[in-house]
């Protein structure tokens, strides 16, 4: 269920956010597939062309007959393409008259996986293709259970859900797409590090340098380890708060567990980039989860932007002037 | 959802009462267990939980729920 929903990315300024992998591996070609020995009675169920979504509920009914129409969402989840419009009213009518449908089956039932109610209309699709719709359990994992209660829903299963192992799994996108819009504040602020009011570069680069690179590192591993991992317990609602909050632990950890040998504005400089680093990625992290409003979420930017910014430019300022300032 | 809660006061959702005609369609859709009924009619039982997703808004048969994310 990752969704980089991030409609906000233009806003923020970051850099494109589309997964880097090969897309193709993950398709599925779109149309009508048999699972089993379908008969004209048989229930029609409906997916997107997401190699995973496919083969996941393919697996979800051993030993059933039934009908799967593949919509063409271009590779992308259920959840995702039905936000971004591609799992659509419009794709299961043309799906539904391309493949031929009316012909194989008596009925005219369609079940949709719920997550997909959000780019299709039942109304429509019964108005245009003759074909109603009945929306199914959330989680694939359900659909055998929801069929052998009479296709009908128990406790909880069309509520998402979001444990530390659906967390912990989103670390690897978390960790992509933060390389890709923060790598180069690694070399920059590398070689920031090494102004001076002397030709001592090296020696500022191997002790300042080095130890802005690893509040960095610490910045990213709380944005994207921490705060996923430990959600529910890191105070406060606003994502940037549990993410300053994160970097807040890590860097004083830092401080206080390493010998450093830096002077006490160069030890607040870094204690601030942790904070900024954190607070942003884990800010990031809104765009990943399954219970964040797109009005939170612009809530929330419009008052932790204004204080990362600001932050950033003080940890500079202090880390940069330090050297300059005190022999 | 129950144990993870977002921004409170700031959801775009809303429910005309006096329209719905208590299809429970939107609790069929909704991820997050926003809606309840009460006299026949929809009511929005916990709408801080919502995440704006939409689909309430896009398969109620009467338009009686509007979803507007992003004019916050
Ligand atoms: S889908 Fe619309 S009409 Fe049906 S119960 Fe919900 S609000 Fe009322
Ligand atoms: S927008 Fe989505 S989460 Fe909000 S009430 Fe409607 S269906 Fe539920």
């Amino acid at each position: 269920m990752v969704c980089t929903r991030r409609s906000w990315s233009d806003l923020a300024g970051t850099v494109s956010v589309r997964l880097g992998f090969n897309r193709n591996r993950y398709l599925v070609a779109p149309g009508l597939y048999a699972v089993g020995a379908p008969d004209r009675s048989a229930p029609v169920l409906v997916t997107a062309n997401y190699k995973l979504s496919f083969d996941t509920l393919r697996f979800a009914l051993p030993g059933r007959h039934i009908w799967l129409l593949v919509l063409d969402t271009c590779g992308i989840n259920v959840w995702c393409a039905a936000g971004k419009g591609t799992f659509s009213t419009q794709e299961l009518v043309f799906r539904v008259e391309a493949s031929g449908l009316a012909k194989l089956v008596d009925h005219r039932r369609l079940i949709v996986p719920q997550l997909g109610a959000t780019g299709i209309s039942a109304l429509q699709v019964k108005e245009q293709s003759g074909f109603s719709i009945q929306f199914g359990p959330l989680r694939a994992s359900d659909i055998a259970a929801w069929f052998d209660n009479g296709k009908r829903e128990i406790e909880g299963m069309r509520d998402v859900t979001f444990s530390l192992k659906e967390r912990a799994e989103l670390i690897p996108v978390e960790f992509h797409l933060a390389l890709k819009s923060m790598w180069w504040l690694f070399p920059l602020l590398f070689i920031i590090s090494g102004i001076g009011p002397d030709l001592q570069i090296t020696a500022r680069l191997m002790s300042r340098g080095m130890w802005m690179i690893v509040a960095l590192l610490a910045g990213t591993g709380a944005g994207i380890i921490l705060v996923p991992l430990l959600l529910p317990w890191l105070p406060g609602r606003a994502f940037a708060l549990k993410g300053a909050i994160a970097g807040l632990l890590c860097g004083l950890f830092l401080i206080f567990m390493t010998e450093t040998g830096l002077r006490l504005p160069e030890l607040l400089a870094l204690l601030g980039i942790v904070v900024v680093m954190s607070s942003y990625l884990g800010m990031n992290f809104t765009g990943s989860t399954p219970y964040t409003s797109p009005t939170g979420v612009e809530w929330e930017m419009k008052r932790a932007i204004p204080a990362q910014f600001s932050l950033l430019v003080g940890a500079l300022m202090l880390w940069v002037g330090t050297p300059l300032v005190l022999t | 959802m129950k144990d993870l809660r977002y921004i409170d006061g700031v959801t775009s959702l809303s429910l005309d009462r006096s329209v719905c005609i208590g299809c429970k369609m939107c609790s069929q859709v909704c991820p997050q267990a926003v809606f309840s009924y009460h006299a026949g009619k929809a009511s929005i039982e916990d709408g801080d939980g919502c995440m704006e997703c939409g689909a309430c808004g896009v398969n109620c048969p009467v338009g009686a729920l509007s979803v507007n994310p992003g004019v916050g």
